[in-house]
């Protein structure tokens, strides 16, 4: 009717970074990292009510499966160092979401013990505020996530060695 | 009321000359005694008197308010008699040592390790006296009161409006 379709109903063109994007915003597998009371509410997230499995996103235990950290809950200075590992120990591309008032700022705890902020060591995706936050503020810090990776373009290309990976500022 | 405390009894018999002060307060029994004296009178509480409970073993700054800047504090629990004794002892700053009560009960080990680190006091005849909660590359020791509350590298917080 009117446009041709020469290569019949079971093929669609799009471009690679949709694919490519789309694929990853649908299967973001978190590490399990639970620091304080955010951890709870991430649980209460991932259970059956809110069921984060939906969206795809599926909690792994290791972080060599995992692309993205939420980081819930309050980062002392002796922590700082384990986190740094299991980031490390991710492979690209990896999100970061800094989930409570004490993951995105140190919170309450303005002490000499505590990391004012985890974005002093890792690149921040997503804050999510709250002392902790419900799990619907996580589950909208996810959607976030999501539009963002929506955004990124070239991500594949940088990763086969072609052109620069463009990720786009927060709005 | 603590002068009848079976404790304090016992220890007044025996360790007269060691004892600096006997306090109850709300039904607690508290005894300060010397600080050279202190393994001895820990080892008595437990042998012939059945404290067989280190409950803690911790340690108060006095910065500014008192003499002896450090005052070691040991919580004793006696679980056949079912009773509790606090027992005290001054340390200076200038002798920031005492001896270790390991001998005496087994768990003083990582309570003393606590003490050490946040303190720095240090305990004489501890096997393994590194720190436990902070850092093993940690400068300083956090619950003295003259450690600045946000670290040393900090700008101390003066308050919102300042």
């Amino acid at each position: 009717m009117g446009v041709d379709n020469p290569l019949g109903d079971n093929v669609i063109t799009t471009s690679l970074d949709l694919l490519v994007n789309w694929s990853r915003k649908s299967s973001i597998w978190p590490m399990t990292f639970g620091l304080a009371c955010c951890a709870i509410e991430m649980m209460a997230t991932g259970a059956s009510h809110n069921d984060l499995d939906r969206f795809g996103i599926i909690f792994r235990a290791s972080p060599r499966q995992s692309d993205c950290i939420i980081i819930a809950g309050t980062v002392t200075k002796k922590m700082l160092p384990v986190i740094m590992t299991v980031y490390e120990q991710m492979p690209e591309p990896k999100w970061v979401i800094a989930m409570g008032a004490c993951a995105c700022s140190g919170g309450i705890f303005d002490t000499y013990s505590v990391v004012q902020g985890i974005d002093e060591a890792l690149p921040v995706d997503v804050y999510i505020p709250g002392c902790p936050p419900r799990p619907e503020a996580l589950l909208f810090g996810l959607l976030k996530l999501q539009d963002k990776i929506m955004q990124e373009r070239n991500s594949f290309g940088n990763a086969i060695g072609l052109g620069e990976r463009y990720i786009p500022e927060a709005a | 009321m603590a002068e009848n405390n079976r404790a304090v009894v016992k220890l007044k018999e025996t360790f007269a000359a060691s004892i600096i002060d006997v306090v109850e307060f709300r039904g607690e029994v508290t005894v300060t005694v010397a600080k050279n004296a202190i393994i001895e009178i820990l080892s008595f509480l437990k042998q012939s008197l059945q404290y067989n409970l280190l409950t803690d073993l911790t340690a108060v700054d006095y910065l500014g308010k008192k003499e002896e800047r450090f005052m070691m504090v040991y919580l004793l629990y006696s679980i056949p008699n079912k009773d509790r004794l606090r027992i005290k002892t001054p340390v200076t700053e200038a002798d920031c040592t005492i001896p270790t009560a390991i001998p005496v009960w087994k768990t003083a080990n990582w309570l003393e390790r606590e003490v050490f680190d946040l303190f720095g006091i240090t305990f004489s005849g501890h096997p393994d006296l590194r720190r436990i909660l902070m850092t093993d590359d940690w400068v300083g020791h956090p619950l003295r009161k003259d450690y600045p509350l946000q670290g040393p590298d900090r700008e101390p917080y003066k308050g919102r409006l300042s």
